[in-house]
């Protein structure tokens, strides 16, 4: 069997396939389905400052070959997840991304420093949630408010900074590049895109935030355009994700430039999704005789 | 994957499942359904409606895309159950009232049956249907009474007063009228939401619930709450 080990910037993961944010919790309740162990890394939900109980109304809501969520960032913020989440994070053998939001630059920098004592080694600047009504993708949507946002935050960390961006922008790679340039040490995408329902019997809006995110295999195709494009124009690291729920699908975005995946909405799909990708990824070296996904990575 | 023994058309929309298969679960549970390989992605959460030896049947209304997928499926096809999930009813003593509205009746007849089988003073069920009666006959053999209700109001049937439970699943409004009715009362009602679900396992926080306490996650903290946390008396609050 292949090994599937990765470099990623200065760290290494075990495998490429990491949980994305707001699809895995804190690891607890997969924990119990299945060894998150065997992950390559779990990237936790959205940490904000102060504790918030998220939107109101419908959360989720089906499309074709996806998802819309609303969630809006419910999350036990940052006190709370250092008291009742990090112990049992740091006793997995697994690597731990927190991913933190805001909605001001202040209360993003002060979320991170306070994050800094834990021993997780990568923070994942989440500045792209489209679920939030001030702050989140604001941040991401241009590139000088993108490199404003990231050059206060690397003031504030010695972590790998990773920054998490939105699809809806006009030019990704414009903005990868301002991240970068702010200091960013890797970039990860997409996060959702935006996207919306309605009920023509009762002739409302189905979110009560009007616009949900949209995610899953819908997406797929547009999250790996982006990817590549990413990847041509910066040289840390990237995080790829949108869609992916094989180890082909996987191995497509390592094509496209992509150091490490993230898998979201396959979860639901298949709750061992995680752990299947990963030995997907491996049969699919061994019988295409890859020796190592650096071989394959950004190729394209 | 598990087999499908049966899948019986009850009524326009309304179908019976039963799965072959040894499974765990108690009144009140849930499991995650899933007919199909990759779409619609996510699975269908759905009450344990029975449960015997070699056995887990399941009432469910077609309403999307994967209830109509799996209101397809033949005995002999193949279905994926994962659970159970869920809190399920508390085990309860005295004199108890199960109140079902149209397809809340789902969890209630496992809650009926095992109430029974542990000898309560007093078990009346209500059953209120908005056009006919679907499945009142598989309650028969769980209950000193049985109360129908079609096209009014099932909550108007009982007086809270003479239960010490009440066990409810039905619309909001209806789970709503029945909290208030028997506050002030003997009766304590517990109430098991629906909501949508994604992961099922209280991971996603799709399917959080409001409750006097902050949010709840339906799938795991419930999908039974007390009524009175989820709808609180506004008086005493306010």
């Amino acid at each position: 069997m292949s090994s599937s080990k990765v470099d990623f910037g200065k760290l290494s993961f075990k495998n490429p396939v990491v949980m994305a944010s707001g699809t895995f919790g804190f690891g607890k309740e997969y924990g119990e389905i299945y060894d998150v162990s065997k992950l390559g890394g779990i990237s936790t939900k959205g940490i904000t400052l102060e504790k918030r109980a998220g939107n109101k109304g419908i959360r989720v809501w089906e499309t074709p070959s996806g998802m819309m969520n609303s969630v809006g960032l419910e999350n036990p913020g940052v006190q709370g997840f250092i008291e009742n989440e990090a112990r049992h994070l740091s006793d997995l053998d697994t690597r731990v991304i927190v991913n933190v939001s805001g909605s001001r630059t202040e209360d993003y920098a002060e979320t991170v420093k306070r994050i800094e004592s834990t021993p997780f080694d990568i923070v994942e600047l989440n500045i792209s949630c489209p679920n939030v009504k001030s702050g989140g993708m604001a941040f991401g949507t241009n590139a000088d408010s993108a490199y404003g946002i990231v050059s206060e935050i690397r003031k504030s960390t010695q972590k790998m900074l990773m920054v998490k961006l939105s699809p809806n922008v006009g030019d990704i790679a414009e903005i990868a590049s301002a991240c970068v340039s702010a200091g960013a040490d890797a970039i990860s995408l997409i996060n959702t895109i935006q996207a919306m329902a309605v009920d023509i019997y009762s002739r409302k809006i189905i979110f009560d935030n009007t616009y949900a995110g949209l995610s899953g295999p819908a997406v797929r195709p547009i999250a790996l355009r982006m990817v590549h494009q990413v990847a041509k124009a910066v040289n840390v690291p990237i995080m790829g994700m949108g869609g992916i729920t094989s180890g082909e699908d996987a191995i497509s975005f390592i094509m496209a430039g992509a150091s490490c995946v993230q898998v979201g909405t396959a979860n639901f799909m298949d709750l061992r999704a995680g752990m299947r990708i990963v030995d997907e990824i491996e049969a699919f070296m061994d019988r295409e005789n890859v020796k190592s996904l650096s071989d394959i990575t950004g190729i394209l | 994957m598990s087999k499908i023994m049966y899948n019986n058309r009850l009524a326009e929309n309304i179908y019976e499942i039963g799965v072959e298969g040894s499974f765990k679960g108690a009144m009140g549970q849930f499991y995650m359904v899933r007919a199909w390989e990759e779409y619609p992605v996510l699975s269908r959460p759905l009450s344990i409606h029975d449960l015997e030896e070699g056995k887990i049947v399941f009432l469910y209304r077609v309403c999307g895309e994967g209830t109509k997928i799996i209101s397809r499926k033949k005995p002999g096809d193949e279905i994926s159950l994962e659970g159970p999930y869920g809190n399920g009813f508390p085990t309860v003593k005295g004199r108890i009232a199960l109140v079902g509205g149209g397809l809340g009746t789902a969890p209630l007849r496992l809650a009926a049956k095992t109430i029974w089988n542990s000898n309560p003073e007093k078990l009346d069920i209500y059953l209120g249907y908005a056009e006919e009666d679907i499945n009142s006959n598989r309650f028969s053999k769980y209950a000193d009474s049985i109360n129908i209700d079609i096209g009014g109001y099932v909550t108007d049937m009982l007086d809270p007063s003479d239960y010490d439970i009440i066990f409810a699943c039905g619309p909001e409004p209806m789970m709503e009228v029945l909290t208030r009715k028997a506050q002030g009362t003997s009766a304590k009602v517990f109430i098991s939401m629906e909501k949508r679900m994604a992961c099922g396992i209280g991971a996603c926080l799709v399917c959080t619930c409001s409750t006097k306490y902050g949010n709840r996650k339906t799938c795991k903290d419930g999908p039974v709450f007390a009524g009175e946390d989820v709808f609180p008396d506004e008086l005493k609050q306010g």
